[in-house]
């Protein structure tokens, strides 16, 4: 759980964070208490209250434990991943985080806050997009996002949301009309469209094409960069690798590794992969016997190093030295599945997540979920 | 599996210590503070409710379609105007108007309230509404309104232009009618309620709605009025909601004001209904 240079980091992001919930003409206090609330920090807590913080959180249904002693604590401007395989507990986490269940044991504080006592203050600055969900099919998007504009005090722009989300074009669209990816970009919006403190993502980009997913990631780290703080909850490797500055991988219900993806994968490798085919013949020697390679293996014409560090560089520069070039160079660096594999014994996923996964396959994942949760 | 009833707190052992908002809240402003807010919200609500009720017409309908037609039909039929020894000297057309007002309130009753309602919480929108400003009983609160908004239209429809376009007589006792009608929609909203609690999708809600409404109507006399039932279809009929309201109504056009058993029906139906529907209607 120890991250110091987060918590340094939510202190700098603390201004940020007051300013943009503000309303206009308050800013100006705002900075002054912050900068006061600054200078305290250390001594105080309260400028420096996590986001989330989860404390041996437990809950069953009946005789299975869906979650178990689960803890981890979310600083402010933080993107924290939620990763693990279908029924590992992560969409029961986030009900919990979220007061929708109440937990067996254990404790949960959004900003302080618990989630079951404090639902209303809560649901004001916490936005939420949950996995399963639809919306009735003969309203226009433009109509409910007003109607759930309609619920906040301070609520984000409309007609910006739809452009960053890609549904500019669907404002007068029935929902029936929309297709997989743009409902669940209609949902992401919906749990924007209050400008919240914390939003509370549950694979928020299955179901999406590639641009629209990499469309999503930007608006994520755009909102992260506002201050706001995203659990997000994900099993694409290439998505928790890309935003989240920690990751908790969870299986059956228990936290199994917590620390940032690259710090993940480089544990469960030893390393990362640089893949190339030299222009000449070299010398394992020479590159063995760098510091940061730990591994040099051929495989027929290719060349598989492994090692930490900034490993392309030091391949490509130490073979320059010699004449020799580096062709077709590939980094396998997105090896949290294999800390996964690593740290579980078991795949993260039944077959590697393809970019274009069908909503259909996610909502049979659902329905067996729903299944599942149904048995207690 | 959340009801109606109070929530339980998480952990009885850890009583919620008072609440201190960190300074990141310092300036949060909720929605249930402000009044004007609260109504602009709600009026959000109902206005996408009318607009779903008007887009899928099937509970306008069910509820003002068919009464009306059945109405201009039955007012149409000459043999509907004559005075009837065996029905007192009234004539069937009378015996008709209480029913087709208790047919338009009982379709949107048993159909037009519950079937969006069963489909908000298998589409998942009550447990998404739970998780913004506005609790979902909201939704469930503009659904009734709408439902009862189309209910008043239903009624004036049948009273206005029974009484003016085909002879049916002046109530009696406008205040009895009135009553009436107020128990009624009081002893009928509730069971579409607990027809919403019961049925897990809007198909279900559907199903079960049509299996208590053909009943119901039965002893409504829709296919054979009350006057010409023998006894014991009379008794079940007299104790019934359908009955009892057409009896009430009826009663308050054609004599004065309604005796007090039809009225207790109603209001026991009320009761029991609004009771059972309150504590069997799950959010999720």
């Amino acid at each position: 759980m120890g991250a110091p240079g987060y918590a340094a980091a939510s202190r700098l992001m603390v201004p940020a964070a007051v300013i943009t919930a503000v309303l206009p003409g308050q800013t100006a206090d705002i900075k002054a208490a912050d900068i006061k609330a600054a200078d305290k920090a250390g001594k105080e807590d309260e400028a420096t209250t996590p986001a989330v913080e989860i404390t041996h959180l437990r809950k069953t249904y009946g005789p299975v434990v869906a979650v178990d002693d689960v803890s981890f604590s979310v600083a402010e401007g933080e993107i924290f991943g939620i990763l693990g395989p279908n029924g590992a507990g992560k969409t029961t986490t986030v009900e919990c985080a979220i007061g929708l269940r109440s937990p067996d044991y254990g404790t949960v504080r959004l900003l302080g806050l618990d989630p079951r006592t404090d639902a209303d203050k809560i649901h004001e600055f916490v936005g939420v997009q949950l996995q399963a969900g639809a919306l009735p099919a003969k309203l226009k998007v433009r109509e409910i996002l007003d109607m759930y504009r309609s619920f906040y005090h301070d609520p984000a722009d409309v007609t910006e949301l739809l452009e960053a989300l890609g549904l500019a074009g669907k404002r007068d669209a029935y929902y029936r009309s929309l297709s997989g990816g743009q409902r669940q970009r209609l949902s992401v919006a919906l749990a924007l469209i209050g400008r919240p403190k914390i939003a509370v993502l549950d694979e928020m980009t299955t179901g999406l094409d590639p641009q629209a997913r990499r469309d999503a990631w930007e608006l994520i780290e755009g909102m992260r960069d506002r201050g706001v703080t995203i659990l997000l909850v994900t099993h694409f490797m290439e998505e928790a690798e890309r935003l989240c500055s920690r990751v908790a991988l969870i299986d059956h219900g228990r936290i199994v590794a917590l620390d940032a993806p690259a710090s993940l994968a480089a544990q469960a490798r030893g390393g990362k992969n640089v893949r190339f085919v030299p222009s000449a013949p070299f010398d394992d020697r020479l590159l063995s016997e760098l510091p940061d390679v730990t591994r040099v293996e051929r495989q027929s014409q290719h060349v598989v190093v492994t090692g930490t560090g900034d490993l392309v560089n030091t391949v490509i520069l130490t073979l320059a030295a010699v004449g020799v070039t580096a062709r077709d160079v590939q980094l396998d660096a997105s090896n949290l599945e294999d800390a996964f594999v690593r740290l579980t014994g078991r795949q993260l996923t039944p077959e590697t997540p393809k970019a274009t996964e069908t909503l259909e396959a996610t909502e049979a994942t659902e329905a067996k979920e729903a299944k599942e949760g149904a048995t207690s | 599996m959340t009801t109606l009833s109070l929530p339980q707190p998480s952990q009885p052992s850890q009583p919620p210590q008072p609440s201190q908002l960190p300074q990141q809240l310092r300036h949060l402003r909720q929605l249930p503070q402000s009044g004007s807010a609260r109504r602009a919200a709600f009026g959000q609500i109902v206005l996408n409710e009318a607009r779903l009720t008007w887009r899928r017409p099937v509970g306008l309908i069910g509820g003002l379609g068919i009464p009306t037609l059945l109405l201009v039909v039955f007012g149409e039929l000459p043999s509907f105007h004559q005075p009837t020894a065996s029905l007192g000297g009234l004539t069937v057309f009378d015996l008709y108007v209480p029913i087709l007002i208790m047919f338009s309130l009982a379709m949107l009753a048993l159909l037009g309230l519950p079937i969006p309602l069963a489909s908000y919480r298998e589409l998942g929108v009550l447990r998404r509404l739970s998780t913004t400003p506005v609790p979902p009983s909201w939704l469930l609160a503009a659904q009734g309104l709408v439902q009862l908004c189309v209910a008043l239209a239903g009624v004036l429809i049948v009273l206005v232009a029974g009484v003016a376009a085909f002879g049916a007589p002046v109530p009696e006792s406008p205040g009895g009618l009135g009553l009436s009608l107020v128990l009624s929609i009081a002893g009928l909203f509730p069971v579409g309620l607990m027809i919403a609690a019961m049925a897990r999708t809007a198909n279900g809600a559907s199903v079960i709605g049509r299996i208590a409404f053909f009943p119901m109507i039965f002893f409504a006399g829709l296919w054979l009025p009350r006057a010409m039932m023998p006894g014991v279809l009379l008794t079940i009929s007299n104790y019934s909601p359908l009955g009892a309201a057409v009896e009430a109504i009826q009663d308050s056009m054609l004599t004065g004001f309604p005796p007090a058993a039809p009225l207790l029906v109603l209001l026991a139906y009320a009761v029991l209904f609004g009771y059972l529907a309150r504590r069997f209607f799950r959010w999720e």
